[in-house]
């Protein structure tokens, strides 16, 4: 006896809907595919790591202290020296040549003043050009005049008789939660939010709308199938592959950049699951919209891809944003998202640390899925 | 072959009302905004006929099946299919019917088999009875053979038989089609058609759609739709028995724009039009008719090769029908 209450026939649409995906190998690809090449070319071409930064050197001082002083940008990885400068003239030129990214001008004052135990300053110039790049080649360049000052405490300490002196800070360049700055750690995250938005929304709202174009929803309609065994039949699909995408990447993460998961692997399911049911309600509310699949594609890549992309802190920093667009951010889930993922997968943050971002994705899944059951409703019933 | 089961259940007494009649439309309206698309439409379509629904296009088929098929809900009036009312037993009726729209709705990038199954599949067969009627459609259809081939690689006549194919997996009593021989080439036209007598025998209820005047020949039943308006309706015969009281001439000539310009001016001639390369007209309380015409084209040097009493064609009767309606309209109007 079949129990007709809890019977739903979904299957045969999983089935054809599993078949139409592998037949089209564009879609394949895109939901399999790009997510890993995203994050093989993010992770490695488009580093956001600032690394062998050009620097040239107008050294005012010429002195041994100068020279053991700029030599430690140079053992660093960081950066490497393009040139010394004869006069400070040539500053300008090399900058706007695009020949050093940074220029580093000791005055000739810096000996007679760290001899003095006076404060020593020197001056750093820093094409901004790239704002993220400059304000991290400003951090290494920090941290290093930092490391160094230390040292050269330590040894006028020494100098003046004090033996054992142990260091009082410990000034290594660091960075919380991303000590290497890496940003493979930062996109993870970002990559898993936006593989489940693409696929929620332009997936679920393309394979609905197909059907209503070719006229193959008429035939549905007229069939014993309910809307809540079609619209599940139409997303179980996107819904796997989906989950097949957000484990490879977390995969490719933790061989390739070395992301590994701190926190609960339930919380990042848990997480993952509710926004991605508020994505799926936003394909289907697009999907009762519009007629074609081209319309449906376009709003759905302008609501979910090029927000999560640009403006859910995914690539670009939202506290960099003007305050507008930082407004607006406010209203993108996956801006929750990222702050939770981040949190369970980089700090390995329990639940009391982002509920606050919990508890607006489910407000939003829910609104989401209300909505669009009320339109998909009346559009199929 | 075996029994249609769908068509046992039904006999077998579920259905509420009306047992001799598949289908019964009671004023059947519907509204699009102030545009009315299908105006007071009242039919009965009889247990195992073919009732045609003729009409030119916009002129409300689609719309009316639709409401029949409970994908639209009607503005007013009333439908019962299987004795079931289309506004509040939708799913009674859903399990009950087949439907074939306008567009052949297939999956183009599925495989004949593949479309069967699925079809099959929402409407809850497997297992043996699946493979059992997908035989039945498979030989039905002609495709044995082209079980693993894309649908959107058949031509048309083909893919027209898999459509139908699909529509009556669960062996449905009614069948609703809808313009089903659209563009598909005569040959197919006319195989499709055995198809539906086929059906017919086995007591399935045929409601079709179509613009095509000879299909409507092959029906028990004829309703002419025309701007939303049911204008005519009743069997073949009964419709061309109806012109009755006028006569109707087919005159080969060798001027027809100019031969029927002239004739319409004349009080006795109620209707032109073109046929082939000839044209009828039908006239009323005229004797003579014959010499009249031959008269008045001589008069005005038109050579005429022949001039025939016919019996009317359905043609005939629905231009008869849609000039009366028109007339009938700028009458209201003025
Ligand atoms: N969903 C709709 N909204 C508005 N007008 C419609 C709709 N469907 C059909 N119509 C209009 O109703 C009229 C009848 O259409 P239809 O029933 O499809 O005609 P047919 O099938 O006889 O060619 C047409 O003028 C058409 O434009
Ligand atoms: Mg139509």
């Amino acid at each position: 006896m079949k129990l007709h209450l809890v019977s739903l026939n979904i299957l045969p649409i999983v089935r054809k809907e599993f078949r139409q995906i592998k037949r089209d190998k564009r879609i394949l690809s895109i939901l399999l595919f790009i997510p890993a090449l995203m994050l093989l070319m993010f992770g490695y071409a488009l580093n956001f790591d600032v690394k062998h930064t050009s620097m040239a050197v107008y050294d005012e001082d010429r002195s041994s202290v100068s020279r053991e002083f700029t030599e430690q940008f140079f053992i660093s990885e960081y950066f490497t020296k393009v040139q010394t400068l004869e006069s400070k003239a040539e500053i300008n030129n090399l900058l706007d040549a695009e020949k050093a990214r940074v220029v580093l001008v000791i005055p000739s004052s810096f000996t007679k003043d760290i001899q003095r135990g006076r404060a020593a300053s020197v001056q750093v110039i820093v094409d901004g050009t790239n704002s993220n790049a400059a304000a991290t080649v400003l951090g290494y360049i920090n941290a290093i005049i930092q490391q160094y000052s230390v040292k050269v405490m330590t040894e006028s300490f020494v100098r003046m008789g004090q033996q054992n002196i142990t260091m009082p800070i410990d000034f290594e360049p660091r960075v919380w939660y991303n000590p290497e700055l890496e940003s493979a750690k930062f996109l993870v995250p970002g990559l898993i939010a936006f593989i489940l938005m693409v696929t929620a929304v332009v997936s679920t709202a393309l394979a609905i709308v197909r059907e209503r174009e070719l006229g193959t929803m008429e035939q549905l309609m007229v069939s014993p199938i309910k809307p809540i065994e079609l619209i599940l039949g139409k997303t179980i699909p996107y819904t796997i592959i989906s989950l097949f995408a957000t484990v490879t990447i977390l995969f490719l993460g933790s061989i390739l950049f070395d992301v590994s998961i701190k926190g609960s692997i339930f919380l990042l399911s848990l997480v993952t699951f509710i926004f991605f049911i508020g994505s799926l309600g936003m394909g289907l509310l697009i999907s009762t919209m519009v007629e074609t699949q081209q319309l449906a594609f376009m709003i759905a890549a302008i609501v979910s891809m090029l927000p999560t992309f640009i403006l859910s802190g995914f690539v670009f920093p939202i506290r960099n944003m003007p305050i507008i667009i930082q407004g607006i951010t406010y209203l993108l889930p996956a801006r929750y998202f990222l702050v939770a993922l981040r949190a369970i997968i980089l700090k390995g943050a329990g639940l009391s640390a982002f509920w606050d971002q919990a508890l607006i994705l489910t407000i939003y899944a829910v609104i989401m899925i209300g909505i669009s059951s009320l339109r998909m409703r009346k559009i199929l019933a | 072959m075996k029994l249609w089961k769908g068509h046992k259940e039904q006999l077998d007494g579920k259905a509420p009302m009306d047992n001799d009649c598949a289908v019964v439309a009671e004023e059947l309206t519907k509204k699009f905004g102030k545009f009315i698309a299908v105006d007071h439409v009242s039919f009965k379509v009889k247990r195992g006929e073919i009732f045609g629904f003729l009409g030119p296009n916009g002129a409300g088929k689609s719309t009316t099946i639709r409401m029949l098929c409970g994908l639209f809900s009607p503005t007013e009036g009333s439908a019962h299919v299987g004795g079931f009312d289309v506004a509040t037993q939708p799913d009674e009726i859903k399990s009950r019917i087949g439907y074939m729209s306008q567009k052949f709705s297939l999956y183009e990038d599925l495989t004949v088999e593949q479309n069967i199954n699925f079809y099959g599949g929402i409407y809850g067969l497997e297992g043996a009875r699946l493979e059992e009627r997908k035989h039945w459609v498979i030989e039905m259809a002609g495709l044995a053979g082209k079980e693993s081939m894309l649908a959107h690689t058949l031509s048309g006549g083909w893919r027209q038989r898999l459509a139908l194919g699909c529509s009556i997996l669960h062996e449905p009593p009614i069948l609703f089609l809808d313009e089903p021989t659209g563009g598909v080439d005569p040959v197919s036209r006319r195989k499709f058609w055995d198809l539906i007598y086929d059906l017919s025998h086995r007591g399935v209820t045929i409601f079709v759609t179509t613009h095509y005047m000879d299909e409507a020949e092959h029906c028990h039943t004829i309703g002419l739709i025309y701007t939303g308006k049911l204008i005519a309706l009743g069997s073949p015969t009964e419709l061309k028995h109806s012109l009755d009281r006028y006569s109707v001439f087919e005159v080969q000539c060798s001027n027809t724009v100019d031969a029927m310009e002239l004739l319409r001016g004349q009080a006795w001639a109620a209707e032109t039009s073109i046929f082939g390369s000839a044209f009828h007209i039908s006239t009323l309380n005229v004797s003579d008719a014959e010499k009249k015409i031959q008269g008045i084209l001589t008069n005005e040097k038109i050579a005429v090769s022949r001039i025939e009493k016919i019996i009317p064609s359905l043609e005939d009767v629905f231009i008869q029908r849609i000039a009366e309606e028109d007339a009938r309209k700028n009458g209201a109007r003025n």
